[in-house]
C-alpha cells in the first residue's frame, strides 16, 4: 500500500509538491475506504441518504483536521505509554464538540444523525491518520493530512449514498426522482418520472452498503492497477 | 524519557483541560438546546394537525410554530378521569409553568394509567372549527416510538397524525415517521363505533380491509406498525374520561 510518507523537517508554511500530494493522495491513490479499507462501519450506517452522508462527511473533516492539528502540537509531550488514550481523548472531545454544535445550530440533522455523529470516535479513519501521520508531523502537514484524508472519505461516502438513495428510495437528498409519486402507498397509478420503477428496498438496508463499497474498490483498482495488491 | 508521575500529570491535566472545555460549551449552548427541543415537539404536535394550518407545514419556521402555539393552542393537562389540573398543583409538581408543553412525557409514560398526567391539545383552526390533539407512547422493535394524534371536534375522527421514534429502521420502521402516504392513512379513520364503543386502529399486514378502522402496514415493519396499532389502542383510553365530559 502507497502510505504517505512522513515529511522532511522543513521551516515555513509552504505549499509545494510534498504538500499538494498530501492533500490529494488520500483522495484516490490512498484513499482512506477503498485502498486502506478503513471506516467501512460508518460508511454502512450513514449512507442511506445523502443529506446524512454530507453532514456526517463534513463532521469527519472537521474532526481529522484538528485531531491531527491538536496531536500534532502536543506530539512531544505525549508519553509514549499512553499515547493512544490520549489520541483517543482529543478525538471524543472533538465529536462531543461536534455533537453540541450541531445540536444547537442544526437540530434536524442532529436528530437524524445522532447516534452515528458518535461513531466518528470509532471511526479508525481519524485514529488511524493521528497515530500514522499526526505523531511524526508538523501541525501544518497535518491539517492538510486531516483535510485530504477527510475528504477522501466523504466522497466514497457522498458516492455510496447517491447509489444508495437513487436506487433505495427513488430520492436525491430527499427530493423524489425515480418510481412512482409520494402518494405510491395509496396511489399506484400516478407516477413521476420512470413511474414504473419499484424502489429496491435492499439498497437502504445495510447489506447493500457493502457491495456498493465493493463494486467502488473493484472499479477504483481496475482504474488504478498499481493499488493492487499482489501478495 | 517519561516517568509514571509525568506520565500521570499529563493525563490529569489533559482531562481535566478536556472536562472544563465541554462543561463549558454544554453550558453555553444549553438554553438553544432547550429551545431545539422544545421547538421540536412543539412542531410535531402541530404536524397532526398539518392540513388544518393556514399556511404550508412544509416550509413552517420556528417563529410561525411559536406564534401558532400562542394564538390558536390551548393546552390543559388532565388525569384518567378526565379532570384539568389547575396550573398551581403541576407547577408543585415541578411541570415548569404548569404548561402541558412542558410535561415529562417519558417519565408519565411509566406510571400507571390511573396517576398518568395526559397532556391536551385544543386547536382552533383559523375558520372556527377546534380539533384536539392527543399524545400516545409505546415500543417500536428497537425503542421508543411516540405519536400525536389530532381528533376532530367529533372526538372520534382522526384528522392526521404524526409519529417519531428513538432508534427503528431507517427505510423500514423509521417509515411511520418518513412516509407521508403512509401517515395520510390515518386521517378519516374512526376509534369508536357508532355505538360509542371503543374499537381503536388496526396496523393491517396485506392491505387496509375495514375503512372505518384499518391501515395498511408497512412492509418489513411489522413489529412497529404492531406497535403503533398497540400504542394508539392502549394510551388513547386513558383520554376516554376526558372525551365523554366534552361531548356533554
Amino acid at each position: 500500500m502507497a502510505d504517505t510518507a512522513v515529511v522532511e523537517k522543513k521551516q515555513g508554511l509552504t505549499f509545494g509538491k510534498k504538500e499538494r500530494k498530501l492533500l490529494t493522495d488520500p483522495l484516490s491513490e490512498n484513499n482512506p475506504i477503498t485502498v486502506q479499507v478503513l471506516g467501512i462501519c460508518s460508511a454502512l450506517a450513514v449512507t442511506t441518504g445523502m443529506k446524512n452522508a454530507l453532514v456526517m462527511a463534513i463532521a469527519v473533516v472537521f474532526v481529522c483536521i484538528f485531531a491531527n492539528v491538536i496531536t500534532s502540537s502536543i506530539r512531544k509531550m505525549i508519553p509514549k505509554s499512553v499515547r493512544m488514550i490520549v489520541q483517543l481523548i482529543i478525538i471524543a472531545t472533538l465529536v462531543t464538540v461536534v455533537e453540541l454544535v450541531l445540536k444547537a445550530y442544526a437540530f434536524e440533522s442532529y436528530k437524524q444523525l445522532s447516534v452515528f455523529i458518535g461513531l466518528i470516535i470509532t471511526n479508525c479513519i481519524v485514529m488511524g491518520r493521528l497515530e500514522a501521520f499526526a505523531m511524526a508531523n508538523r501541525p501544518y502537514e497535518s491539517a492538510l493530512d486531516g483535510l485530504g484524508n477527510g475528504i477522501g472519505y466523504g466522497i466514497i461516502l457522498l458516492i455510496v449514498a447517491f447509489v444508495r438513495e437513487f436506487f433505495g428510495k427513488g430520492e436525491i437528498f430527499g427530493a423524489k426522482i425515480l418510481g412512482a409519486t409520494p402518494d405510491y402507498w395509496l396511489n399506484t397509478s400516478e407516477s413521476s418520472i420512470m413511474g414504473w420503477y419499484q424502489p429496491n428496498n435492499l439498497m437502504v438496508l445495510f447489506p447493500s452498503a457493502m457491495f456498493v463499497i465493493a463494486v467502488i474498490i473493484w472499479a477504483h483498482r481496475a482504474w488504478k492497477p498499481q493499488l493492487v495488491d499482489v501478495s | 524519557m517519561h516517568n509514571t508521575s509525568q506520565t500521570l500529570r499529563f493525563v490529569l491535566i489533559m482531562t481535566s483541560i478536556v472536562a472544563m472545555l465541554l462543561a463549558l460549551l454544554q453550558n453555553g449552548l444549553k438554553s438553544k438546546h432547550d429551545y431545539n427541543e422544545a421547538l421540536y415537539s412543539k412542531k410535531a404536535t402541530l404536524a397532526a394537525v398539518a392540513n388544518q394550518l393556514d399556511i404550508d407545514f412544509s416550509s413552517i419556521s420556528s417563529e410561525q410554530v411559536t406564534e401558532i402555539f400562542e394564538k390558536q393552542i390551548k393546552q390543559s393537562v388532565i388525569n384518567d378521569e378526565g379532570v384539568v389540573i389547575p396550573k398551581e398543583d403541576l407547577e408543585k409538581d415541578g411541570v415548569k409553568n404548569g404548561k402541558a408543553e412542558n410535561l415529562d412525557l417519558v417519565k408519565q409514560d411509566k406510571e400507571p394509567i390511573d396517576e398518568r398526567l395526559l397532556p391536551v391539545y385544543e386547536f382552533t383552526k383559523s375558520d372556527g372549527n377546534k380539533y384536539y390533539i392527543v399524545y400516545t407512547r409505546g415500543k417500536g422493535l428497537w425503542d421508543a416510538i411516540w405519536g400525536n394524534i389530532a381528533l376532530e371536534s367529533d372526538l372520534n375522527t382522526i384528522a392526521g397524525v404524526s409519529f417519531d421514534h428513538k432508534a427503528e429502521t431507517p427505510g423500514l420502521g423509521a417509515e411511520i415517521k418518513d412516509n407521508k402516504a403512509w401517515v395520510k392513512q390515518f386521517i378519516g379513520k374512526k376509534l369508536y363505533e357508532p355505538n360509542g364503543e371503543f374499537v381503536g386502529l388496526e396496523v393491517r399486514k396485506g392491505g387496509a380491509k375495514d375503512p372505518m378502522h384499518d391501515v395498511d402496514a408497512i412492509s418489513g415493519a411489522t413489529i412497529t406498525g404492531d406497535g403503533v396499532e398497540e400504542m394508539i389502542n392502549t394510551d388513547i383510553v386513558a383520554y376516554d374520561a376526558y372525551f365523554d365530559k366534552l361531548r356533554k
